[in-house]
């Protein structure tokens, strides 16, 4: 894949390269223009809690749609077909909901400023360290990998030296969210979704006409002896889920899937809440997430469409799918679509958008490992009661720091051939745990903080169990079930212990949980006094959740 | 307060941002598919892909701008008040 004279070269022409210019233009001037708005910590690591819905739930699917989303998709989608779209339908909108309606109250309302930060207010300083090295740990490594797929997708599409297209792209990266902080990684991730529908929605079109539209695509999968009509139906998903059985195989894509790897990381993961923490009220940071959930259920049809179309319309991609050989693999499903249909121009654009996708999704990692690396590890127990300023410095050398240790992981990151599977290890094993401590804890006001980290700590370590099991191959699951069993392992394995833990240690004090607790709330701290701007009916929050499962819901009976 | 002040200047409007790229994107598109030679368009399976996506860029980039112009960004002085007031509650 790392041959200079790659099959995969583009012949990117000078206004192609004109094209992608001027995005990065744009994207130093946001930075900039973002920079005159910052003016103490929490306008660079919040944005000041000041941003519009739309602007905060673009950002907020936007940071999830990096190189592993895009690149990974429409592999999923050239090598499974149509049961890729559960990471999306079942994976993420029904958690993306439920942040909205029933978690967000709770982070937004009780002000703190970061995911670990709450943690640190509900169950005390345990908890909150676990949490807060685990997060800021997992972001440097997911930085890592974001920054390395940018750069061999450079050197393959382009022929630049690997080493220059890290580098290049760190600098780029850090100059922007240096200077601007938060507002500068959120209003460049709105930026970029535009950048990459406009890339990615012609792709589709142009596909879909070369394989004589969708009818045209459903006859060639039928036809395909590796393909069929099991990949032309969302469920049950035997294949994806690597359990033979369909009975089994749904239960495992909604509980394992659905239930505990998505809802751990839509709703605990600081990356995608702090997007919401910006927004400037407790309305908007509802609508957040329910916001992005619109977008967020026709992603599918731009990434995972164009993988099949490739599957059945590009000689070497069809060949090492009857086969298994050849010079390709379904990760390079997209670029190869690209390179044989797009002309110059449209085919800057292109590149534009995949550059654009996985430089936004390392900035995400970044904005957010510096404001939980200075917020909950040094202000909280480094270095205490400094001036706002010094924090500010603070949170733009980790920037720095960050960077250069990603540039790091980008090394350990090359040595994993699935980055899909890598990544998707990663979450179990820290946000599956998580969740179940979230959700006891916001729901049990009896649990305790010594159940808080024995309950993480154990899931956790249940997590990497099953992993080093699933890899010496005693459990033996292709496809994702064995990222299923891990989380649903370490989920069952966390909320146990800490019932276990809670009925024998002493309970915090009413008074201490108000507001992180649900019982102990008063309803109208749940919920949003209407602002000025959040008037009419499709301001409200939970209709607005019940637009989008109700058209989830559609979607499934549609394609199932 | 001075803070705010500046706070207030600086807000600009990310819309108008996104539809310049855009519509500067959608001209050199559509000029692309004007000149293009029908070697190109066959390679797209015969649509000229660079006039259509640029003009529906062109499109999309109005759309914005108007947006913007119908509800502009307003800041409105009472809040900008509180939230300074919660700012130095933390």
């Amino acid at each position: 894949m790392l041959a200079l004279d790659s099959i995969l070269r583009l012949d990117a022409k000078a206004i192609d390269y004109i094209i992608i210019a001027l995005y990065f233009t744009f994207v130093l001037g946001i930075g900039y223009l973002a920079k005159r708005a910052v003016s103490n910590s929490l306008d660079f690591f919040l944005s000041g809690r000041s941003l519009p819905a739309w602007v905060t739930g673009l950002a907020f699917i936007s940071a999830n749609l990096g190189a592993i989303e895009i690149m990974g998709m429409s592999a999923n989608g050239a090598q499974y077909g149509m049961p890729t779209v559960h990471y999306f339908w079942i994976g993420a909108i029904p958690a993306m909901l439920f942040l909205g309606v029933v978690m967000m109250p709770f982070y937004y309302g009780s002000k703190v400023r970061s995911v670990p930060e709450f943690m640190l207010r509900r169950f005390g300083k345990p908890a909150h360290l676990v949490n807060a090295i685990s997060f800021a740990l997992a972001q440097v490594l997911i930085a890592g990998v974001n920054l390395f797929l940018l750069a061999t997708i450079v050197n393959v599409l382009l022929g630049w030296p690997i080493w220059l297209s890290v580098i290049i792209a760190a600098v780029i990266v850090l100059s922007y969210i240096t200077l601007g902080g938060l507002s500068a990684a959120i209003y460049n991730e709105v930026l970029q979704f535009f950048v990459i529908v406009a890339a990615l929605l012609p792709l589709t079109i142009v596909g879909l006409h070369k394989v004589g539209g969708w009818q045209g695509l459903v006859d060639k999968i039928t036809a395909d002896p590796k393909g069929g009509s099991t990949q032309l139906h969302a469920w049950p998903g035997t294949e994806l889920s690597g359990f033979h059985n369909s009975f089994l195989s749904v239960i495992g894509l909604i509980f394992g899937l659905g239930f505990v790897l998505s809802f751990g990381y839509w709703t605990t993961n600081f990356v995608e809440v702090q997007r919401a923490l910006a927004s400037k009220n407790m309305s908007a940071a509802r609508r957040t997430p329910i916001i992005g959930s619109f977008p967020k259920m026709f992603v599918p049809f731009i990434v995972i469409i164009p993988g099949m179309i490739a599957a059945v319309a590009v000689p070497d991609l069809q060949k090492y799918k009857q086969t298994g050989g050849g010079s390709v693999d379904y990760n390079d499903a997209l670029l190869l679509l690209m390179r044989d249909l797009l002309p110059n121009g449209m085919l800057g654009l292109a590149i534009t958008g995949l550059l654009a996708s996985f430089m936004a999704g390392m900035a995400a990692n970044l904005s957010s490992f510096n404001t939980v690396v200075t917020y909950d590890l040094i202000e909280r127990y480094l270095i205490k009661d400094r001036d706002d300023a010094f924090y500010l410095r603070t949170g733009r050398w980790l920037t720095v720091g960050g960077t250069i240790v990603a540039i790091g992981t980008a090394a350990i990151a090359s040595g994993y051939s699935n980055l899909m599977d890598y990544l998707q290890q990663l979450f179990s094993f820290f946000n599956a745990p998580l969740f179940a401590t979230f959700i006891l804890g916001m729901f049990w006001k009896r649990m305790t903080a010594a159940a808080g980290w024995i309950g993480l700590v154990s899931g956790t370590a249940t997590a990497i169990v099953v992993f080093v099991l699933s890899e010496n191959g005693v459990i033996d699951l292709p496809g994702q079930g064995a990222s299923f069993v891990g989380a649903g392992a370490a989920f069952v394995v966390d909320i146990l212990l800490s019932v276990v833990v809670s009925l024998v240690t002493k309970p915090k004090t009413d008074e201490e949980l108000k507001g992180l607790v649900y019982s102990l709330t008063p309803k109208e701290d749940r919920s949003e006094a209407a602002q000025e701007g959040d008037h009419g009916w499709y301001r409200k929050p939970t209709l607005l959740a019940g637009i989008s499962l109700a058209l989830v819901v559609v979607l499934n009976v549609v394609f199932g | 307060m001075a803070a705010q002040e500046k706070k207030k200047a600086g807000a600009f409007d990310i819309r108008v941002v996104i539809a310049a790229l855009i519509a500067i994107y959608g001209v050199v598109l559509t000029i692309l598919g004007i000149i293009a030679d029908p070697e190109e368009v066959d390679k797209a399976a015969g649509i000229n892909i660079n006039l259509w996506g640029g003009i529906a860029m062109l499109v999309f980039a109005a759309l914005f701008v108007l947006w913007a112009r119908l509800r502009p960004i307003v800041v409105p002085v009472e809040k900008a008040a509180e939230r300074a007031v919660r700012q130095d509650d933390e």
